[in-house]
């Protein structure tokens, strides 16, 4: 029965990885960014044509900067749930509107002036959030996907928590799940929101 | 969760197969990334985009993918080698950005030993098993001489390889 054991053991190791790399989602790559400063950015807001952001405008708060766009699919998926986190005033929320209009495979971005492409971008951005709901404190608008390249944005949405110093502590990759919102984002925002 | 960048890659996989099926369709052909001024530019992106992986279309290099962050990617990357910067630099950019996913070279460093070091790990784990085993077994094994006289009664078997086989009826 004995050497039976070593074979039976090392099946059993071999059992326990391929479950742990079953469950992992290979889409879901860690972000070197967590634990960093938030880098730095200054885009137009898109409710004030006139009038920009960057992040050190957030300091001494904790927020959260949400890459979303009309054109993403899985952002309506997320929406509401932001909509009514909003509501309940739990943290500021900051939209990146990534590439509103070259990420959008039916539109040639390139024919466009960049007059009209800012003119396009607004007018699309708007209307999705009066359509959805808008639980942003306000939405800035990468373009180009410059800003988003610069947090490590390789699909939309996801989701940064920021704390008062503005260093990134979470990154969500994907939309924004009930349980993730209970689980991961409140509790570590309670805590972000008690540090100096 | 399915996010609405990762569609590309069957949309690219599609234009692909569009393309090997009619390779001088010139409405694909108009939509092909025109290439940069530079020649040495160009060589330049694509040895260093080959060793770095798209993040939307995880199987495929920065230089293949037809995906539109690769795109966003070859620009940012064209432009670094404009700028000066050497591959070592241009590496550490993306790295700072997406972490070591994005390289087909992990780095050595104490989270990739592992990966590194582990199959030589197991290969002198086989080796040594294997000496053992084989020690082990050539002890136990009886010496393999023969009396004279299973010699001669092999060497009668072994002598008549032609002989008939014996009548059993």
């Amino acid at each position: 029965m004995k050497r039976f054991l070593i074979p039976l053991g090392l099946f059993l190791v071999l059992v326990v990885f391929l479950a742990i790399g079953l469950n992992r989602d290979p889409h879901e790559v860690p972000s070197p960014l967590v634990g960093k400063p938030a880098p730095d950015f200054k885009l137009g807001v898109l409710a004030a044509p006139d009038k920009s952001f960057t992040p050190a405008d957030m300091r001494g708060q904790v927020w959260l900067l949400n890459v979303w766009a009309s054109w993403c699919v899985s952002c309506r998926a997320e929406h509401p749930l932001l909509v009514a986190f909003a509501k309940q005033g739990g943290l500021p929320i900051v939209g990146l509107n990534y590439k509103e209009v070259r990420g959008d495979g039916g539109i040639d971005a390139k024919k466009l002036s960049a007059d009209d492409e800012l003119a396009l971008t607004r007018q699309r951005a708007g209307a999705w959030l009066s359509q959805h709901g808008n639980p942003y404190t306000l939405s800035v608008l990468d373009m180009d996907g410059r800003v988003g390249i610069d947090y490590g944005v390789y699909g939309v949405p996801e989701t940064y928590l920021i704390d008062k110093k503005g260093v990134i502590r979470f990154k969500q990759i994907g939309p924004i799940t009930p349980e993730a919102l209970e689980k991961k984002i409140l509790p570590l925002a309670r805590q972000l929101a008690t540090e100096s | 969760m399915t996010r609405s960048r990762l569609t590309s890659c069957a949309a690219s996989a599609a234009l692909a197969a569009a393309l090997t099926l009619g390779a001088a369709s010139p409405l694909l052909a108009a939509e092909a990334t025109p290439m940069a001024d530079n020649p040495v530019v160009e060589a330049r992106l694509v040895a260093i985009s080959e060793e770095l992986r798209c993040l939307v279309c995880q199987n495929e290099s920065l230089a293949a993918s037809r995906a539109e962050l690769a795109d966003d990617l070859r620009r940012e990357v064209r432009k670094l080698i404009n700028d000066g910067k050497s591959d070592a630099e241009i590496r550490d950019y993306l790295v700072a950005r997406y972490g070591d996913f994005v390289l087909y070279r992990p780095p050595v460093k104490p989270t990739t030993w592992l990966l590194w070091f582990g199959p030589f790990v197991i290969l002198a784990g086989a080796i040594f098993g294997l000496v053992a085993y084989l020690r082990r077994r050539s002890t136990r094994l009886a010496p393999a001489t023969l009396s004279d006289e299973q010699k001669a009664a092999a060497q009668a078997l072994l002598g008549t390889p032609h002989a008939p086989p014996k009548d059993n009826a």
